[in-house]
């Protein structure tokens, strides 16, 4: 029986791991994929308070090894159930069930998809949701960036300095990013946006070689280009709770900031909560506290 | 362990190979390959009958785009010189464990 498994080993993750080991729980950490969550993906991070110029893998890393140093447990498995059973908890994995008296999920958030035919089967093959990752094979290429936010404008900036020519396809008539941003791309001459219209098709075989892009008064044409990046947003993969923790309509857990869940003794971490601002700063306050707020409820609980 | 070559290999060390082999294509500058490597490695350890191999692809442009690598990290698995299998992204040892088998 462990006091607290943590679902997921991302920042928020880790960072209720580093808090509930320091306090003498025992505790395991369960992983999907690896650890780090989705903040290894990004070259340069450049907002968390004292560590300037870092890039996500080394941040992961550090934090990672640090929590690897408290000896705590962290295994590789994929949680596929959780049921709450009064006392405890059992968390269900593919070839395993552990008990625990709490749960922290900590299960982050992955890319939106677009929902449109080919898209998982071009994955790779020109279409990405990582410019950082993959921009460079496109190398005075044309390539198209779908999305109007922060993430769509910066990955635009990022490959208007690898690719030929770059165009940005947004649904809406006007950005919703930055005004630094709308400001660079404005002033970028390689860069050619394209408003109020949606991708509806792409097209071929092995590799991607054009998209079909329909406007909102109905024409459509179709450009070429090698690559797409998707940033239309992200959203959480909290499927597997549903049955018993509330989400709201987007599918975030419903937690406001001390983390807890409407099940006691189950808790959210990160940008798998219903929260405003989801940053790597926020996601390690919010392990703190889901941590913090285990502890209470163990230690209440022995009384 | 992970053997790192350079594309004067690959035909030898790969595509002459009885049996199948695994190959890394990754960058120094991506983050999710240099999470890859310590699960391949893991991989490597656990089973020496497996043969893992990593190429740079800032090393190998020319033999990266002959196999259309436009994403990275990416796993290519050959079996007697002939591309059976391909996963692109961050992989957990499992799925790998799956792909190899």
């Amino acid at each position: 029986m462990y006091d607290i498994i943590i679902i997921g080993a991302g920042p928020a993750g880790l960072t209720a791991a580093l808090y509930a080991s320091r306090a003498m729980k025992k505790i395991l950490v369960l992983e999907a994929v690896s650890y780090g969550g989705q903040i290894i993906n990004s070259s340069m991070v450049d907002n968390y308070p004292a560590i300037p110029h870092t890039d996500g893998y080394d941040f992961a890393t550090r934090l990672y090894n640090q929590v690897k140093e408290l000896k705590v447990d962290i295994k590789f498995e994929r949680v596929i159930e959780i049921i709450d059973q009064d006392k405890y908890k059992l968390i269900k994995t593919k070839d395993n069930t552990y008990e625990s008296k709490t749960i922290i999920i900590a299960t982050g958030n992955s890319s939106r998809k677009l929902g449109i035919d080919k898209e998982e089967e071009l994955v790779g093959r020109g279409v990405s949701y990582c410019a950082t990752c993959d921009g460079a094979f496109f190398k005075n290429k044309d390539v198209a960036v779908i999305g109007g936010g922060n993430t769509a404008l910066e990955d635009a900036i990022y490959l208007s300095n690898i690719a030929s020519h770059v165009y940005i396809i947004h649904r809406n008539d006007a950005f919703k990013a930055e005004d630094v941003l709308i400001k660079t791309i404005k002033e970028k001459n390689n860069i050619e946006c394209i408003y109020n219209s949606n991708i509806t098709k792409l097209n071929g075989e092995e590799k991607l070689e054009s998209i079909e892009i329909t406007n909102n008064d109905g024409t459509i044409k179709t450009i070429n280009v090698s690559g797409i990046f998707i940033a239309i947003g992200r959203v959480p993969e909290n499927e597997i709770f549903k049955n018993i923790i509330t989400l709201d309509d987007s599918g975030y857990i419903l937690a406001g900031e001390n983390c807890h869940t409407n099940i006691q003794g189950i808790f959210v971490a990160g940008d798998a909560r219903h929260k405003e601002l989801r940053q790597l700063v926020t996601a390690t306050s919010d392990g703190a506290i889901a941590a913090t707020e285990a502890i209470k409820y163990l230690d209440n609980d022995k009384m | 362990m992970v053997k790192e070559i350079e594309s004067k290999d690959f035909e030898e060390v790969v595509l002459k190979s009885d049996g199948k082999v695994l190959v890394d294509f990754y960058a120094n500058w991506c983050g999710p390959c240099k999470m890859l490597r310590p699960v391949l490695e893991e991989v490597a350890s656990e089973r020496s009958e497996s043969k893992i191999v990593s190429i740079n692809v800032d090393e190998a442009e020319e033999l990266s785009s002959k196999y259309g690598i436009i994403s990275i990290p990416c796993l290519i698995l050959f079996e007697n010189g002939k591309e059976i299998d391909r996963s692109i992204g961050l992989k957990s040892k499992s799925d790998i464990e799956g792909m190899i088998n």
